[in-house]
């Protein structure tokens, strides 16, 4: 009552193309890809907020990806935000004051780092840390700002109006002589 | 030998020669009696026939002595031991010594004929595989099915089929061998065989044989003793000789098979004018 | 005050049926390390039940992932984030969509053909003939088909979040030219290992209850034809129902 040897065969064809199907589910999840296209190099930027940024997202320059985000963590002497990423070493000509920023593809798109070009004419290497940074965009912060600088336009306008209503009438009534 | 088995006297009964004893057993399912006080002894090394109506428990009857089912109060004996009271374990090791014929066979349709004589062999014993080969063939032979062992259960004859559980059941070499019904839906020619093999089996190899069968010709070659059951009890017990002139009337209509009787050929119904009339 | 006889007296079947269940289960889980000592009666199994539900399983984890990179890029394009569609369709894929339709799947194909096999036995008398072999058919014909179907379903359901996941990218990249590179980053970044096992899991749940439900019905069939073919109806929708029931509960536990 043994199964025949075209029963094991392809029992043993389905149980591996199982495991096969959990290799490449697992190994597409990782973030592993990156250092695939050969050589990289490592920098660092500390950020004061990185929004929504992940490891794996790009990192690029003029909208072309020039690496990833490897590894996001906490500094807690300086209260900021530490990520490494890796540049592909085929860029190497990225100044040494140029800008990263945290930027937002689409509306509900992931967040990337985008690099603009300083002026300096050295570059960055292995190790060195982007200097200048611009944190991700926070929605509330930006309200914040806005409803205080209403409220201050408001208050302003309220002050002058009284202490100057008189003087405000006055000009106005001029051109009409 | 098939000749003056009628006229065969029956021997004393006595307990010990008792391979299977039913003793005073009341049965019901919801609420509906099936037996009140069913007494029968199955005498070792004969074909004892158990037959009746329709309906009236036969194949529970066979169950009770399987011991797949428990009776409400009394007690079936093998050999002795009660059936209704052993543990899986023990009920098993039991029933390898008894062989079952069911109605249509009962073979396993996803393996041949060689496979499923096999099986017992292969499921309880570790023998090894020229042994299981060498006592399979021989069971094929004696029911005359050797040449037919790579078959499948589907490409048998009903009687080929039977023939083939038969060679099953004897794979163990039980010291019982139980039929339900082994002739319902054969032709003579497979008929004759199976009643041949029951024979031979049961005196060749000294065995019991149960057949339970409303088959009354045929029974009335094979059986050394017939029992039969009828309102919940034994009606009548005996050889055929004497089964043939019992004055009940149940075993009358029975064994004569008559249409009115006992057993009534109208289904309870209201008065025919009535109902003709009012419908 | 019928109707609440009626319903009272359904309330207690189901209750009835619930209890069996938990009883033939209990029993079959007794047999399953017996069963198991067979390697050969289950690989059979895992055969019967998994490889040949292959070619359904990965034709409509196909088609459901190409639906899904239709969908999804619709959906996402409203809001210009296209690139999004790897993650959005590998996620609802892993997640909710492999588990369930496999499981679905698998009661179609494998739980009817369990039920009807085992059903088929019952209605001619095997199961009988073997309990009288002193044979213990829970051992011998129940457990095996139980392990083959747990063991085939976990496998079954990876395959089609892979293959589903490869229709998103056909639909997206392929077709509508979502650029391959974020296709894939983003769903790298934003899928992760425990969703996966969130997929394996349910996979795992499910084939228990369908595999269960399936020997159940097959074992407890009226030996009859018709009761084979009630057998095998049930099988398909209680397994339904008990999968999308199980779904939910496992999908709270699991947020």
């Amino acid at each position: 009552m043994r199964p025949t040897r075209t029963v094991e065969f392809s029992t043993g064809l389905f149980v591996l193309l199982g495991f096969a199907a959990l290799f490449f589910l697992v190994t597409q999840i990782t973030n592993r890809e990156l250092t695939t296209n050969g050589k990289s190099y490592g920098v660092v930027a500390l950020f004061e907020n990185i929004g929504s940024l992940k490891p794996g997202a790009a990192v690029s320059m003029a909208g072309v990806t020039v690496g990833r985000v490897e590894n996001i963590s906490y500094d807690q002497q300086q209260y900021k935000a530490v990520v490494r990423m890796r540049i592909n070493s085929q860029f190497d000509r990225i100044p040494k004051d140029s800008d990263a920023s945290i930027m937002t593809s689409g509306l509900l798109g992931g967040q990337y780092i985008g690099i603009t070009p300083g002026g300096d004419e050295q570059y960055l290497k292995q190790g060195d840390r982007i200097e200048f940074v611009q944190d991700a965009f926070v929605l509330e912060n930006l309200i914040n700002q806005l409803a205080s600088t209403f409220l201050r336009r408001d208050q302003g306008a309220a002050e002058g109006g009284n202490q100057g209503g008189s003087q405000d009438k006055a000009p106005a009534e001029e051109p009409k002589r | 030998m098939l000749s003056n088995v009628a006229s065969r006297p029956i021997d004393a009964r006595t307990p010990q020669d008792s391979i299977v004893e039913v003793r005073d057993v009341h049965y019901s399912i919801g609420g509906r009696a099936i037996f009140s006080g069913l007494n029968l002894q199955i005498q070792r090394g004969r074909i004892t026939a158990i037959m009746g109506p329709s309906g009236t428990g036969k194949t529970t009857l066979l169950r009770l002595m399987t011991g797949q089912i428990k009776p409400d109060s009394g007690q079936v004996l093998f050999d002795g031991i009660d059936v209704s009271n052993l543990g899986t374990r023990e009920l098993y090791a039991l029933r390898r010594r008894m062989g079952m014929l069911f109605q249509n066979g009962a073979l396993l349709t996803d393996e041949d004929v060689f496979e499923n004589v096999a099986f017992p062999l292969r499921e309880h014993t570790d023998l090894p595989e020229a042994l299981i080969r060498n006592i399979v063939l021989t069971k094929l032979q004696s029911v005359g099915l050797r040449g037919a062992a790579r078959l499948m259960p589907s490409e048998l004859s009903g009687g080929m089929a039977r023939r083939v559980a038969l060679a099953r059941a004897m794979a163990t070499d039980p010291e019982v061998l139980i039929y339900d019904e082994p002739f319902t839906g054969l032709d003579p020619i497979s008929m004759g065989m199976i009643v041949r093999l029951v024979r031979q089996m049961n005196y060749a190899l000294g065995i019991t044989s149960i057949v339970v069968s409303h088959d009354v010709e045929e029974l009335a070659i094979l059986a050394d003793a017939s029992y039969i059951i009828a309102g919940g009890k034994v009606a009548a017990s005996g050889s055929f000789v004497e089964l043939k002139d019992h004055d009940s009337e149940i075993v009358h209509q029975f064994i004569n098979g008559l249409a009115d009787g006992p057993v009534a050929f109208h289904y309870p119904a209201p008065d025919y004018y009535e109902d003709l009339l009012t419908g | 005050m019928h109707f609440l006889r009626e319903l009272w007296d359904n309330v207690r079947e189901f209750i009835t049926t619930v209890g069996s269940v938990a009883l033939f289960f209990g029993r079959v889980l007794a047999q399953l390390p017996g069963a198991l000592l067979r390697p050969s009666l289950v690989v059979e199994q895992v055969h019967n039940t998994g490889a040949l539900s292959l070619v359904i399983i990965m034709t409509c984890g196909l088609f459901v992932g190409m639906v899904l990179g239709l969908t999804g890029y619709d959906l996402l394009q409203r809001f210009g984030s296209e690139e999004a569609l790897g993650t959005a369709g590998a996620l609802a894929v892993t997640k909710e969509l492999g588990p369930v339709v496999t499981a679905l799947l698998f009661a179609g194909r494998a739980g009817t053909a369990l039920a009807s096999e085992i059903g088929l036995m019952r209605a001619t008398d095997q199961l009988t003939a073997m309990e009288m072999m002193a044979v213990d058919p829970m051992r011998r014909v129940i457990a095996p088909r139980f392990a083959g179907g747990i063991i085939a379903m976990p496998l079954l359901t990876v395959i089609f979040i892979a293959i589903g996941i490869f229709g998103v990218q056909v639909v997206g990249v392929q077709l509508f030219k979502v650029d391959a590179a974020s296709f894939w980053s983003q769903m790298r970044s934003s899928v992760g290992l425990d969703d996966i096992m969130e997929g394996v899991v349910k996979g795992c749940v499910f084939g228990v209850a369908c595999s269960l439900i399936a020997v159940y019905e097959g074992y407890n069939a009226a030996p009859t034809a018709e009761g084979v073919g009630r057998a095998t109806t049930r099988t398909v929708v209680n397994s339904a129902v008990l999968t999308l029931m199980l779904d939910y509960i496992l999908t709270a536990i699991m947020l």
